[in-house]
């Protein structure tokens, strides 16, 4: 059968089992992008669209967990969109209409780009992916799932089933830097959390790097600046910049034809200054 | 037209587009094609389809400069269903075509001189096979280094056999030494715009009987490419009939031949109907793209801000081949000082070959690029001046009867201080609000922006330019008109390729014969050529060439009943769709007035004659001229150097508007591409490779990016334009990107010397470090 | 590959013999003879193919034709009133507001507007704009296509043209 339709997870990791080359279809956004230019060869496939179970979410006081094959534009949906606002916010950036109706969340993470708007998010939430191969089950880090550009921990035969995210009961935010209004990849971004319960800043950015990078530097000082009984940053306008700063400390980007390592640099300086300063507000600058 | 089963009932006729529509001239008219279109059952070239058709796939260079060691093609006629593989030792006729001057390879043999440039071509029975051959054909290239600099090229070893140059024009006007006692100059680029329109490159070719071929594609210029198709595959012109298919936009990348000849040669080959369809990186690597160009320029004033001098020097980077670029570089030099009074000048213009991808037609034609360097020199002049920049512009203005750099006196009309006055007049936007959301501010849907970050700027443009050929080319355009118990029957070559001709030629027809069923057959090569859609052109050449076989028609209709009544021809004449007598004596409808006779007449119409440039660039070249003005209203984010355009005020002079909906149309559109050029779209090239051709990164407005536009139109008939009018076309796409990019300096004081305007140069550029010279010379 | 089975506008047409990698655009215009969505880039970056699956509006380019058995998919030929030469009250509104000038986009442009006024019946102007943020039009600059979607608002909520 070229093309299998599996109901059930453990049918779709038989499936895969039994073809380790197909290839695993889910929103199918980036595969047919690469089908159509004539650089992925397609000999077997293994559709998920019949698989419901990936298509479902669902939480608890500290978690949601989040199937594989969800859309954008599910994640934009009124409850989840409150419970996870900043992957609301990313996945309202990706793309079209036509494009958040398709793609899955678990196709923002198998194809691991550095300008995937999902990840930076998840990066921030230290999100764990859950995988199902022949073997079992097994849960990364996100951190240790995207590996490099275009590069996961993914093995073959297995199926990433779920990213869970803990329920964080501060302040999230996602901005990204396109040079069209609607419909561009990332020249940067920024997912910013904020956890007033553990006292923790988390900062994740994408496209100015490998893989979305974490920022522990600017992330311990802000925690240590941040006024947690006012949630105010005493400091004011000048600490938000000087958040920025130590971002984009950790940035690593690259030119490219979309824009300059410079620019990128500057611009999640800029924008994470912008999160925090929006996060907390500041007494005075 | 197509049974849903099979593809075997899809025809490769193009569609049946008339639609019953009316209006008259004045009146907006709907689109006899807009019904189809908005079903779905327009055919356009990509949809057409033929029995046991082939479909063709071309092999380009992957190198902008090379040398061809060997091509085998062995492993390509492998491939399953692979019908044929052609390269250069298969073009039975001439070897080489060009739109002007022949001198691009059908397939390159010896040299490759631009990353794109084909080398041979498949036909196969599924697009995949075809493509799959195409790959499989192994090309020795011995790479050479690129010549990607413009300035290097003029003085550098000739790339092309005609040499680098492509024109090399001087004008020289007024006193060489005469200076103003201000000055200022500056250096300006322009990157290279694409024309992006939806509907990639795609025709179908299919084998006559008689030996000869018929192509029916999307173009601009029929009959130039059936000239260029019939030398290149060796038959007679009367063997190659080319038919106009289902057009999805053009902007001057279809005046050139793209995939003709190579589909002429497969299904001549075959014996099969060869389709090609070009993916959209194809579309990017098979067709000219707007020069871009480095543009030096000084202007000297009087201190009240009177134009004194002009100096200018445009390089304009054309590519690996000619195509327009020797009209493009007169235009350019030309139009240099804008529609201003400029008594002294010297303009140096060049275009010259490198190995960047070949630069021709797009929108603007030369105006787009010098437009944006004299509009950031008149704000310059006016800050040195201590004028106000809308008061500089009026106090400069040229009108009716003042002189172009050319010499030639404006006999027609060019409302410059009209079109500034009524474009400052119109509303300005709303002020920005912090409740807005945040979508609406600069950063769009990726709300990187609160509205603290927010400035706001304005800015202001003028521009203008030529209608039709110029320098002295013979242009016309033959339309032929039958009518036959009060349905008439339009038959013109002109392409429509979205612009709305189709529309134009029925209110011609209605108005001048009084009926209301206009038909407008599908341009083919059957009947003489309408020259190209392009230099907003055809309203006025082919809609004269409508308006005269409709009148010789309403004279031959009027004539008979003339006879047949017994009364004088002088006292008829159609009004309301009736033939009526002065006396009242005649009343009957034009459906009616001649039962079963058939009216056909054809006409050739053209505009009044032209001259060459002389040596010195002076000469009474140009038909007729358009301007229009730009407001821009943009919020800017200093910070992350990005920008909202939120509104586009216009005055255009119009001649008269024929289809006041088909105008705004026009004058939105061209907006939109001239907001593109200012903000996003550059083909990046890195050692003359095309490094963004895709619409992933080839950014064009989308509709969150479209300003709001508030249009207002000048209407004074033009002397001797057919009904008055002028096209429309290409103003509105000259001075809206210097207004959007003067409006962004406004708001931030960066110099902004290039287009597009990149985020970098906004927010990286330290402000207030403007580097114009201005110096008091007396 | 053998043979597969897709539903488009209510009718189960047969596939046979199509190589495994084609897109739904590919199937449905050139196997399916149904040309009405258009194939401008094949990177679900101008939305000219746009059609409704499941309910929900795609690009056809980017849905693997072989992966879509089982869906509804409806196309523009299956969304508009059968006769020919009768339209959808959008498609009248493209056709007098001036929406249309190439029509290349217009197919899509259609499918994503009776997309947004089914979720959306009065959507606010900033709502036009993000709904069809993913049809590239080059020819009409949006602003006609934005009057038609307003005047189709008004003729269905009764009210007059804003």
């Amino acid at each position: 059968m070229a093309v299998a339709f599996p109901t059930t997870i453990d049918d779709a990791v038989a499936a895969l089992v039994a073809e380790p080359t197909a290839l695993v279809l889910a929103g199918g956004t980036d595969a047919l992008v690469a089908i159509n230019a004539g650089l992925t060869e397609v000999s077997s496939v293994v559709a998920l669209r019949n698989v419901t179970e990936l298509r479902t979410w669902r939480h608890d006081r500290d978690q949601v967990v989040l199937g594989a094959g969800l859309t954008y534009t599910d994640l934009l949906g009124d409850e989840l969109g409150e419970l996870v606002p900043a992957l609301a916010q990313a996945a309202r950036t990706v793309g079209s209409p036509q494009i958040r109706n398709a793609g899955t969340i678990g196709g923002n993470l198998a194809t691991a780009s550095p300008a995937g708007d999902t990840l930076p998010v998840l990066a921030a939430l230290d999100a764990t992916i859950d995988l199902v191969g022949p073997d079992g089950h097994r849960s990364l880090l996100l951190s240790d799932f995207v590996l490099g550009p275009k590069r996961t921990a993914l093995d073959p035969g297995e199926l990433i089933v779920a990213a869970r995210v803990p329920l964080v009961g501060g302040h999230q935010q996602y901005r990204k830097v396109g040079v069209r209004n609607a419909m561009v990849i990332a020249l940067a971004s920024v997912a910013l959390v904020i956890d007033p319960a553990r006292r923790t800043v988390a900062c994740a950015l994408g496209s100015v790097g490998p893989v979305p990078l974490r920022t522990p530097g600017a992330e311990r000082w802000a925690a240590d600046h941040i006024d947690w009984i006012t949630s105010t940053l005493p400091g004011g306008l000048a600490d938000a910049r000087r958040f920025g700063a130590l971002v984009a400390d950790d940035a690593r980007p690259i030119d490219d034809h979309r824009g300059t390592a410079a620019y990128r640099r500057h611009a999640v300086a800029v924008i994470a200054e912008r999160c925090l300063r929006t996060a907390l507000k500041p007494i005075s600058s | 037209m197509r049974s849903a089963s099979t593809g075997t009932t899809r025809s490769a006729a193009p569609t049946d587009t008339n639609q019953v529509t009316s209006g008259r001239i004045g009146e907006s008219a709907r689109r006899p094609d807009g019904g189809p279109k908005v079903r779905g059952e327009f055919a356009f070239t990509s949809d057409l389809w033929a029995d046991r058709m082939l479909w063709g796939s071309t092999l380009r260079s992957p190198h902008a400069a090379a040398r061809i060691v060997s091509v085998d093609i062995s492993a390509a006629l492998s491939v399953r269903g692979v019908a044929s593989v052609l390269t250069a030792t298969d073009v039975p006729g001439a070897p080489l075509y060009g739109l002007e001057v022949r001198d691009q390879p059908v397939f390159a043999s010896d040299v490759v001189r631009y990353c794109g440039e084909p080398i041979a071509a498949v036909a196969a029975d599924h697009p995949d096979s075809a493509r799959r051959a195409a790959a499989a054909i192994r090309v020795d290239y011995d790479v050479r280094t690129p010549v990607v600099d413009a300035e290097a090229a003029i003085v550098g070893a000739p790339l092309h056999p005609d040499g680098n140059l492509f024109r090399h024009l001087f004008i020289r006007h007024g006193d060489p030494a005469a200076r103003g006692a201000v000055s200022v100059e500056g250096t300006y680029d322009i990157g290279m715009q694409d024309q992006a329109f939806m509907g990639p490159e795609s025709g179908l070719a299919i084998p006559a009987e008689d030996g000869g071929v018929d192509l029916v594609v999307s173009t601009q210029w029929l009959h130039n490419d059936r000239d260029q198709v019939a030398e290149c595959v060796g038959l007679p012109p009367e063997k190659v009939r080319l038919t106009l298919g289902g057009v999805g936009g053009a902007f001057g990348a279809r005046e050139d031949v793209s995939l003709h000849v190579h589909a002429c040669l497969l299904a001549l080959r075959t014996g099969r109907p060869v389709k090609m369809v070009y993916s959209r990186q194809e579309s990017f690597l098979g067709h000219v793209h707007r020069h871009p160009a480095r543009i030096w320029m000084r202007h000297t004033a009087d201190p009240d801000g009177t134009i004194v001098s002009f100096e200018a020097r445009i390089v304009l980077d054309g590519g690996a081949y000619r195509s327009s670029s020797f009209h493009v570089v007169a235009n350019a030099s030309c139009f240099a000082a804008g529609p201003y009074r400029v008594p002294n000048a010297l303009i140096e213009g060049i275009g010259v070959r490198t190995n960047n991808p070949p630069c021709g037609a797009m929108r603007g034609f030369g105006a787009v690029q010098v437009c944006f360097a004299h509009e950031a020199q008149m704000d310059r002049l006016a800050r040195a001046c201590g004028i106000d920049p809308i008061e500089l512009r009026l106090h400069n203005a040229l009108s009716s009867g003042d002189r172009l750099l050319t010499g030639q006196r404006i006999d027609g009309v060019l409302p410059v201080a009209d079109v500034i006055r009524r474009t400052v007049a119109l509303p300005l936007p709303p002020v920005a609000s912090a409740a807005d959301d945040p979508m609406t501010r600069p950063g769009g849907a990726g709300r990187t922006t609160d509205a603290g970050d927010v400035r706001r700027g304005v800015g202001f443009a003028v521009g203008f330019k030529n209608l039709m050929y110029a320098e002295g080319y013979m242009d016309g355009s033959v339309a032929a008109c039958r009518l036959v118990d009060g349905l008439a029957t339009v038959r013109c070559a002109a392409a429509e390729v979205g612009q709305g001709f189709v529309t134009l030629a029925q209110q011609i027809a209605r108005t001048v014969l009084g009926v209301d069923d206009v038909l407008v057959a599908q341009p083919d090569t059957t009947i003489g050529s309408s020259g190209s859609t392009s230099a907003s052109r055809q309203t006025w050449m082919s809609g004269g060439a409508v308006e005269q076989a409709c009148l010789a028609v309403r004279d031959s209709l009027l004539t008979r009943v003339a006879a047949e009544r017994g009364v004088p021809v002088e006292l008829l004449r159609i009004q309301d769709a009736r033939v009526l007598s002065h006396d009242g004596g005649v009343d009957v409808t034009v459906a009616e007035a001649a039962p079963g006779v058939v009216f056909e007449e054809e006409r050739e119409f053209h505009h009044r004659v032209t001259h060459p440039l002389d040596t010195d660039g002076q000469g009474d070249a140009h038909v007729s001229l358009a301007c229009a003005a730009h407001r821009a209203v943009v919020d800017v984010d200093p910070e992350l150097g990005l920008v909202r355009v939120v509104q586009v005020a216009t005055a255009q002079d119009v001649g008269r508007a024929l289809n006041p909906v088909q105008v705004i149309g026009q004058i939105e559109g061209g907006i939109a591409q001239g907001v593109g050029l200012a903000v996003m779209e550059e083909l990046l090239l890195l050692d003359g490779r095309p490094r963004n051709p895709s619409f992933t990164d080839y950014l064009i407005p989308t509709a969150l990016d479209m300003p709001e536009v508030v249009a207002t139109l000048v209407e004074e008939p033009e002397p001797g334009a057919p009904f008055g009018a002028k096209g429309v076309g290409e103003p509105p796409v000259i001075s809206s990107t210097p207004a959007v990019v003067a409006a962004i300096r406004d708001a931030t004081s960066a110099p902004l010397t290039r287009v597009p305007v990149r985020p970098d140069d906004i927010a990286l550029s330290a402000n207030g470090t403007d580097d114009e010279r201005t110096m008091e010379t007396s | 590959m053998t043979g597969y089975a897709l539903t488009v506008n209510g009718r189960e047409h047969r596939v046979e013999e199509a190589w495994l990698g084609e897109s739904l655009l590919h199937v449905l215009r050139e196997r399916l003879d149904l040309p009405g969505a258009k194939s401008g880039c094949e990177q679900g970056e101008c939305g000219s193919c746009s059609v409704m699956m499941d309910d929900v509006l795609v690009c056809s380019c980017l849905v693997l034709a072989a992966g879509a058995t089982g869906a509804r998919i409806t196309t523009l030929e299956g969304l508009q009133p059968a006769d020919r030469g009768a339209f959808s009250d959008v498609q009248q509104a493209f056709v007098d507001e001036g929406a249309v000038q190439c029509g290349f986009c217009t197919p899509g442009l259609v499918m994503a507007v009776h997309d947004l006024l089914a979720r959306c019946p009065q959507p606010t102007g900033l709502e036009i704009r993000e709904a069809i943020s993913g049809n590239l039009c080059r020819c009409t600059g949006y602003g006609r296509i934005f009057a038609a979607v307003e005047v189709t608002v008004a003729a269905r909520t009764g009210g007059r043209r804003r």
